[in-house]
This record gives structure tokens, C-alpha cells and sequence, in this order.
């Protein structure tokens, strides 16, 4: 270990301004764009489903109309 | 190998190889770069002349680097999407263009944050500079183009022609420091060159640069992934995976 205690390690050699800054964004856009990009995947499958579900019953809606109606 | 590679321009076979591979590309690289990050802040020795502040290094330099890297990577997709007509390059372009503007902000705030105490200044418009910036503004307008059109095939290429027009701005960025003076340093490593940096340095920056490398190609197989099921919502295929995954 480079840091003769956990002190020294968080204040950096008096840059732990800068340092923690640095790594801190990093880490934040890091992981954001890995939550966003897992979570669409969810949000997406979803979305295909309920138009999925929509063009489903539009079809069965005309099939019923269709049989129902009474031939003249 | 043509006939090997065929089968994968089929966006199912290529749909299960990235779900194959993500797991591995996941584990890999949380391990390496946990390893790279607690070797570079811990156990890397101090610079004689910049302190604990060099220690932004490790996570400059992977994505400064790697931001030109996906950038070429995704410029390669475009102009096989281009000549081909390959809608799975277009698919890998698209899911590319998010994790590059990541890392060029990434290496814009490192930067700066590692600029303000060594040079005095968060910013300066310098030619290193400036065209780093330019790339971050290339990506945010090829992620715009992409969202920009309801037809995917229409919008991949326009984003595609301007990925492959902003082409010329990453030789700029690479030579930007040896073609103008500049506050910024010069490469640390280089093909060419032995790297001007001790080894203990040295290594931990590899690790990490290795690090970042695996992270993006999870990332990326990840967003791969959705472009690939975005743009193939009406197959067969697809509503098999919604029924096995949404019950």
C-alpha cells in the first residue's frame, strides 16, 4: 500500500479535490449509462408486447364484426 | 470464412451470439478494471514532480484513448452499413454512439479536473482541446440523427454520413499535440517508442486501459442487444422472447 493510512489515501496529497472529482464522474456516467441501457432493453420488450397485443385484438375486433354480422 | 461469418448477418444468430458473450465480457471486466482502479489510487507509486494528482491518469488516458477508438469502430460499422446494406452494422453503430460521448465527456472532466491544479486553468482552447470537444459535439449529433427519424434504415444513414465525415477529426485529436504547441503533454505510450513512464506506473494504466476495453464491449452488447430488437419488433423471433421473458 502506496498510503500510510486511510487519511492520507482520502486527502490525496492535498488533491483529493481533483482526484475524487475525476473518478467520481467517471464512475457516475459510467454507471448511469449502464442503467439506462440495461433498463431500455425491459422498456422495449414491453412496448413491442402492448403494440403486439393491440394488433392482436384489432384482428380478432374485425374477425367478430365479420361472423356477426347478420347475412342478408 | 465468408461462409462461417454468413449465418451471423442474421440479426437472431447475432442477437444469441451477443447474449452469449455478455456474460463473460460482464465479469471480465468489472474484475480487471476493480484490479486496475484499487492498483492505480493505492498501490501505484507517487510522481515525483505532480504529486497524487497524476492519478488521474487512470482513468484519463483509457477514455480519451478509447473515445477515439469506439469513434473509428463505429465509423467502420457505418461505411460497412453504407457499401453493404448491412442493418446489423447500423444496429452496432447506433449502440456504439451513446458509450463514446460517455467516454469523451469522461476525458473532458478528468481533463479538466487534472488541468485546474497542474496547469492553472480548467480549460484552455488549445488544438488538443478544442477537437476533443469537436468529438463530443460529432457524437451528440450522430445520437441525435439516429433518434431523429421513425425509419431506422433512413436515420442510420444519416447519422452514418456524418460519422464518417467527422472521420477527419480524429487524426487531428492524435497529432494535435506534436502539429501545434500546445499546454498539453505528448503521448505516454506509443507504438513506436519505449512509453515514458516507469513500469510500476505503467502497468496499472494497462490494466485499466484493458479494463475500459471490456467494459465498452459489454456496454456495447448490451445496447447491440436492444438496436437488434428495436429494429426487428414484427419477427417471429422476437415475439418468442417476449413470451418467454414477460409472462
Amino acid at each position: 500500500m502506496h498510503f500510510a493510512n486511510f487519511n492520507d489515501f482520502i486527502d490525496m496529497g492535498g488533491y483529493a479535490f481533483f482526484v475524487w472529482l475525476s473518478y467520481g464522474c467517471a464512475f457516475f456516467l459510467i454507471i448511469s449509462l449502464t442503467v439506462v441501457s440495461v433498463r431500455r432493453r425491459k422498456s422495449l420488450l414491453r412496448e413491442i408486447q402492448s403494440k403486439q397485443q393491440r394488433d392482436e385484438k384489432l384482428k380478432q375486433l374485425r374477425k367478430g364484426k365479420n361472423s356477426n354480422e347478420p347475412k342478408t | 470464412m465468408w461462409k462461417w461469418l454468413h449465418p451471423y448477418a442474421k440479426p437472431e444468430r447475432s442477437y444469441q451470439l451477443a447474449s452469449t458473450l455478455l456474460p463473460w465480457f460482464s465479469v471480465l471486466s468489472i474484475t480487471t478494471l476493480l484490479i486496475g482502479i484499487i492498483w492505480a489510487l493505492g498501490f501505484a507509486p507517487v510522481d515525483y514532480q505532480q504529486g497524487e494528482s497524476y492519478r488521474i491518469i487512470y482513468v484519463h488516458v483509457p477514455a480519451a484513448t478509447l473515445s477515439m477508438s469506439v469513434y473509428m469502430a463505429m465509423a467502420t460499422a457505418a461505411l460497412v452499413s453504407m457499401v453493404w446494406q448491412l442493418k446489423l452494422a447500423d444496429a452496432a453503430a447506433a449502440a456504439m454512439a451513446p458509450i463514446g460521448a460517455v467516454l469523451t465527456t469522461i476525458a473532458l472532466i478528468t481533463g479538466a479536473a487534472w488541468g485546474k491544479p497542474m496547469w492553472g486553468t480548467w480549460w484552455v482552447w488549445d488544438a488538443r482541446l478544442t477537437s476533443e470537444l469537436i468529438l463530443l459535439f460529432l457524437y451528440l449529433g450522430i445520437i441525435a440523427l439516429h433518434n431523429a427519424f421513425d425509419d431506422k434504415v433512413l436515420a442510420g444513414r444519416a447519422a452514418g454520413i456524418l460519422t464518417l465525415v467527422g472521420v477527419v477529426n480524429i487524426p487531428i485529436i492524435k497529432y494535435s499535440v506534436e502539429w501545434w504547441n500546445t499546454l498539453h503533454q505528448g503521448a505516454t505510450i506509443s507504438k513506436l517508442d519505449k512509453p515514458s513512464m516507469s513500469t510500476d506506473m505503467l502497468l496499472p494504466l494497462l490494466v485499466n486501459i484493458l479494463g475500459f476495453v471490456l467494459m465498452i464491449g459489454a456496454i456495447t452488447l448490451i445496447r447491440f442487444r436492444n438496436e437488434v430488437i428495436a429494429r426487428n419488433a414484427m419477427r417471429p423471433w422476437v415475439k418468442e422472447l417476449i413470451a418467454k421473458e414477460l409472462k
